[in-house]
């Protein structure tokens, strides 16, 4: 059944947004109430509620926490999304997006998304391109505003009406004509919009900022420029929360330091650890290594340590007098550096899985605080080095259930000196239906010089169904 | 005047070994043992010594994937209790055979570096930290004193175990002789291995694999001599043997004598 909300314009009832049913129905925002009620008859009408879908959308910006420590509410119907610096926590900005969007869709939310090098070009992109998620690469932003109308460019409908009138109906025909006669007919805001858009004018954008976590701002009398300044800034921050955080009895996961600067803009760093820490020295260290990523431009005047995901981690007994166990040779601390340097889940454990083909027997697992571990049958032999595909090699076999005589992988021959084999592994059935049916016989063998290499042939040798009897190089041992 | 050279010269010695043992004071007593008695005399304190920085790289074709190098420094670390890191710069690993060569999966960790420079900075970072049992990385680049030698300091002073695992495309790479400050370094590769059973030397030729047989070169080795072995890989508790049927083999004829 087909819902829109209807607010009064002053003069009647019109339509405020109607949902994804209404919209296949013709129904669009800021048409007559009574005209939607004549196109659709069974029309379910709520009255609008400005301030709880404000309220809602703080909410969901609070929510967007979670990609990156700047987010803001972009009423009526849009969420800001500072990325800078925080898309490779999620494996590039497409990932990102594709996340996000994700994740709205399966709590109910349909949502289309962008990402721009401005906000102004996200803003456009995102409304007004054909497809529900777009990446534009950096530096092409231009370009994907060009043909998009004038109103993506945020534009009162007035504005666009009488652009429509001049014949400027792309945002690219703006961008192109002189910027004087622009302002004298239409005032500043089109050019300031059209250089939001492109990045000519910078435009801040608010965060929010939640209530509930652990947060330190200190600001200062003169604008810091220097690294080592901030170091000493981010010294003095820890010192407080990491204080915070004990007396609450919790370690952190995540940490954002935004840096406030003089122009109005923020910046922001995030870390993230493998286990709850707060152990100052080891927090320290993770945010000045990414110190390099900030551009303080002409002075930071405030800075921010937030925490905006905290673990209970338990009370240790202080070690006495003696320094005994220090928490900087944990292992967890280890990985967070390296983490913190290469990536999210850079490190990984391996663990064994229950299953007989080769390449599905060992998965990764996070390093800290992982599955516990089993491990894999010693009785077979399993060669170091898995191919990645299998890589087809020329065979000469006496017979299909014999093994080679000799091969051929990247133009060298080898001479099969000794061979083992077959050892059979079937298909799993319950994954694909193309493997039902599908065997792979394994040999290893070692060649006239001594190198073993594990081979093997799709098909049992009877059957065409179980495979083509081709030949693939697996592994090196 | 021969025993006061002699107490001279041993004083000397235990001087430049204190100097050169600048961290932690008793890292040169420590070792891990190859199990054989033929290795570990060749090397200095009875063993492949623990908080230093060993290079192996394959030999021939095998430099590419050097599997054996791997088995081998998994073999030596699974001795080692505590936790080892593994840097890749390709994920091609198998952790299974590492399991079976001792190294158990919940003892390995594993960082996927991508770039050779990158597994140099991870592998010192890791070695500083001091808390693991041994870090191998698998490298292809070009090494340098400069580079090895931060490694090997890096070891010294945490006396952390490292290994660092050379692999090249091209087989006869020059970059792999050039002189690093490793204070052992290694060629290994497998060679054709004997019948899968020791009766099968005289009798009809059973089918299957015998246990691989590594060739062991020591090419470098502080303090030591180079050597080579042909010597029978590690098994699970990472102990090696050398070759039966060339250590059993029949004693040779005894020289014929003339007679008038």
């Amino acid at each position: 059944m087909p819902l829109i909300t209807a607010a009064s314009d002053g003069r009647r009832m019109v339509v405020a947004a109607a949902d994804r049913a209404a919209l296949a129905l013709g129904i669009r925002s800021a048409m007559p109430l009574a005209h939607a009620r004549a196109m659709v008859p069974g029309l379910t009408v709520v009255d609008a509620d400005p301030e709880g879908d404000a309220v809602a959308l703080a909410r969901m910006a609070a929510w967007c926490l979670r990609y990156s420590p700047l987010t803001a509410s972009d009423p009526p119907e849009g969420v800001w999304i500072d990325i800078t610096g925080c898309a490779h926590l999620h494996g590039g900005e497409a990932a990102l997006l594709a996340d996000l969007l994700g994740r709205l869709d399966h709590g109910g939310t349909h949502a289309r998304g962008a990402a721009a090098d401005t906000p102004g070009a996200a803003h456009a992109v995102s409304r007004f391109a054909p497809g529900p998620a777009a990446v534009i690469a950096p530096g092409a932003h231009q370009a994907a505003i060009a043909p998009l109308p004038t109103a993506a460019l945020r534009l009162p409908p007035e504005t666009v009406g009488a652009l429509r009138r001049l014949g400027f109906e792309r945002v690219g025909q703006l961008a192109e004509i002189a910027r004087g006669p622009l302002v004298r007919r239409f005032g500043q805001q089109v050019a300031l919009r059209l250089d939001q858009a492109s990045g000519r004018v910078f435009e801040p954008i608010r965060p929010v900022v939640p209530d509930d976590v652990v947060a330190h701002r200190l600001p200062f009398i003169e604008p810091l420029l220097t690294a080592e300044a901030f170091g000493t800034v981010i010294d003095e921050l820890l010192d407080t929360v990491c204080g915070e955080l004990e007396a609450a009895g919790q370690g952190a996961r995540r940490l954002d330091l935004l840096f406030e600067r003089v122009d109005g803009s923020v910046q922001a760093i995030r870390i993230g650890t493998a286990a709850p820490s707060r152990h100052a020295a080891h927090l320290a260290r993770l945010l000045k290594e990414r110190l390099e990523t900030v551009d303080p431009g002409l002075g930071v005047e405030a800075m921010q340590l937030r925490v905006p995901l905290a673990e209970v981690q338990a009370f240790r007994q202080a070690a006495g007098l003696v320094e005994g166990d220090r928490p900087e040779t944990s292992i967890a601390a280890l990985v967070d550096r390296i983490e913190n340097r290469l990536g999210p889940g850079s490190v990984w454990r391996a663990t064994a899985v229950e299953s007989d083909v080769p390449e599905r027997s060992v998965a990764a697992i996070p390093a800290i605080g992982g599955a516990p571990m089993a491990s894999w049958p010693v009785n077979l032999p399993r060669p170091v080095r898995l191919l990645d595909p299998p890589q087809p090699v020329e065979v000469i076999a006496l017979l299909p259930d014999q093994p080679p005589v000799a091969f051929t992988w990247r133009r060298k021959r080898h001479r099969v000196r000794r061979a083992d084999g077959p050892e059979r592994v079937y298909g799993e059935w319950w994954r694909r239906s193309a493997e039902v049916v599908a065997v792979r016989d394994y040999f290893a063998v070692e060649d006239e010089e001594g190198c073993r290499f594990w081979l093997f042939r799709r098909g049992d040798g009877s059957d065409p169904a179980t495979g083509d009897l081709r030949w693939f190089l697996h592994g090196l041992f | 005047m021969q025993p006061a050279t002699n107490i001279v010269v041993a004083a000397l010695r235990s001087e430049i070994a204190r100097l050169e043992c600048r961290g932690a004071a008793a890292c040169r007593e420590k070792v891990v043992s190859f199990g054989l008695e033929a290795v570990d005399a060749a090397l200095p304190g009875g063993g492949l010594a623990l908080g230093t920085l060993h290079e192996v790289a394959g030999i021939g074709c095998q430099v590419e994937h050097c599997a054996a190098a791997s088995l081998l420094a998994a073999g030596l670390l699974a001795q080692v209790p505590g936790e080892v890191l593994w840097v890749l710069e390709r994920a091609d690993i198998h952790p299974p055979a590492l399991a079976a060569g001792g190294l158990t999966p919940e003892r390995v960790f594993y960082v996927h570096a991508h770039k050779p420079q990158t597994v140099l900075l991870v592998m010192e970072e890791a070695v500083r930290h001091g808390g693991l049992a041994g870090v191998v990385g698998e490298f292809s680049g070009a090494l340098g004193l400069t580079a090895s030698r931060r490694l090997q300091l890096a070891a010294e002073q945490s006396g952390v175990t490292a290994f660092l695992l050379r692999r090249s495309r091209c087989f006869d790479n020059p970059v792999l002789l050039e002189p690093s400050a490793a204070v052992t370094r290694w060629r290994v590769a497998t060679v054709p291995s004997g019948p899968p059973l020791v009766h099968g030397l005289r009798g009809p030729e059973t089918p299957g694999l015998g246990r691989p047989r590594w060739r062991l070169d020591l090419i470098r080795c502080r303090g030591g001599e180079a050597h080579s072995w042909i010597v029978e890989a590690f098994d699970a508790t990472g102990r090696c043997r050398l070759v039966a049927d060339l250590a059993d083999r029949p004693a040779a004829a005894e020289p014929r004598r003339a007679v008038a």
